[in-house]
């Protein structure tokens, strides 16, 4: 690799937030906007993340999760000091941004067909701006189904878009737990699939959540009929320099910054059961 | 209108079975329809019935002292609701509740085990049916016992 564009790599750029708003509970989105002369749309793709750096606190690789106007989005689960650190951030503040790392969703043999997209928690959000490319050019694919499991239903994320989404996409949620009030599915989010209208044969699914969830969710989908190869997760490891040299985001044969996140089930259904991983 | 065994015929859970066993079970069956909140089933209750749901959203239930009711599972179309017919005391285990409006059929337990102890074949056919969705929601109850949405111990 070339000195420079290492340099580069490794170097995070001032970017300015926007805008932070709450998602649930425990997730916020924050809205951060390129320095002059970048073009956020040209530089991240769905799938691929950035590696936000807030200043003092350290740094956390982020999935995009949309696109604003002349910025773009992430979805952040506080679970720890930099994730909470960065929450704390306001409009007009300096966060770090270096990227944008890895591959995105494939969709160029997306073609015409049927849609499965399975997401399990904060794992809508790296599927949102998929869902939004594809919705925008909705007429061009068949059946578009949304399944969504969530811990309980106060964790959903992006309420209000799932309602709007509903005129264009076969959405059904499920929570493992929920009060009373809860008018919805109860269960774990295998039990959905069963619900998808779709033709097998002729379907492309990503899948974004926990690594089992990932994983119970792709093996249910193959016995459907759905090919291997045309079943998407996004892996997470430990990514810290993001460029593939520290090696902390290594599984088995992957460097998941730079080989990943994204990968077909027919490649990664091995590495998934192997417990030394 | 559709007649009950055609009903039953159609269900995804009877595609293996003959035409001559749907007749048996049908003359076991009827329609049934729930009311919003109503209780298809109480735990405790004697379990001679079993649903085929066809319409609507049925919660799977249990009463915890000084929690109140809490939801174990939903089930929809398509599914099975109940296999404590099968086997002693014949007691309901849970409670079943109606979210919505539900349809069903009904199929009477204890009429469907007399007719599988005269044939026995139709009785390990039943049963290979009635094990493969127990283990289906086994599997997906341990999976709903790990917490897998919850955070990890590790974030940053």
């Amino acid at each position: 690799m070339e000195l420079e564009t290492l340099n580069k790599e490794w170097l995070p750029e001032p970017w300015t937030v926007s805008n932070t708003w709450v998602e649930n509970n425990d997730c916020f989105s924050l809205e951060i906007i390129p320095p002059e002369g970048k073009e956020p749309e040209e530089s991240i793709k769905p799938g691929q993340f950035h590696m936000l750096y807030g200043f003092g606190y350290g740094e956390i690789p982020i999935s995009l999760s949309g696109y604003g106007d002349g910025s773009v989005i992430h979805t952040i689960r506080k679970v720890g000091a930099v994730s909470t650190g960065i929450s704390n951030l306001k409009p007009g503040e300096s966060i770090g941004v270096r990227g944008p790392f890895g591959n995105h969703w494939p969709m160029q043999h997306l073609g015409t067909k049927d849609v499965l997209l399975v997401a399990g928690g904060v794992g809508l959000a790296p599927l949102k701006p998929l869902i939004e490319s594809i919705l925008a050019d909705r007429s061009r694919f068949g059946q578009l189904n949304l399944l969504y499991g969530c811990r309980n239903p106060d964790q959903i994320l992006f309420r209000g878009l799932l309602e709007e989404w509903r005129e264009d996409i076969n959405i059904h949620e499920t929570v493992d737990s929920a009060p009373p009030n809860w008018t919805k599915n109860i269960g774990v989010v295998t039990r959905l699939l069963a619900k998808a209208d779709l033709n097998p044969e002729n379907t492309v699914c990503y899948v974004c959540g926990p690594e089992i969830m990932m994983r119970l969710s792709a093996e249910e989908i193959v016995a459907m009929g759905v090919k291997a190869e045309d079943i998407y997760i996004s892996m997470e490891r430990n990514m810290k320099c993001a460029i593939g040299f520290c090696g902390h985001c290594q599984w088995g044969p992957h460097f998941l910054c730079r080989t990943g996140p994204i990968l077909d089930y027919h490649g990664a259904a091995t590495l998934l059961r192997k417990h030394e991983l | 209108m559709k007649q009950i065994r055609d009903l039953i015929a159609e269900h995804p859970f009877f595609e293996n079975f003959s035409d001559a066993y749907i007749d048996t079970i049908a003359s076991c069956g009827k329609n049934v329809a729930f009311n919003p909140h109503e209780y298809m089933a109480r735990e405790g209750v004697s379990a001679d019935t079993f649903y085929l749901i066809r319409r609507g959203i049925v919660r799977v239930e249990i009463f915890l002292p000084a929690k109140g009711k809490q939801v174990i599972q939903t089930l929809s179309e398509g599914d099975i609701a109940g296999w404590s017919w099968i086997f002693p005391p014949y007691q309901w285990t849970f409670d079943l509740q109606a979210m919505n409006e539900v349809s069903a059929i009904a199929l009477d337990g204890r009429c469907l085990r007399g007719k599988c102890e005269v044939d026995h074949s139709l009785g390990y056919q039943l049963m290979k049916t009635f094990a493969q969705i127990m283990v289906d929601r086994l599997k997906a109850s341990r999976i709903q016992c790990l917490d897998i949405y919850g955070n990890s111990n590790h974030g940053t």
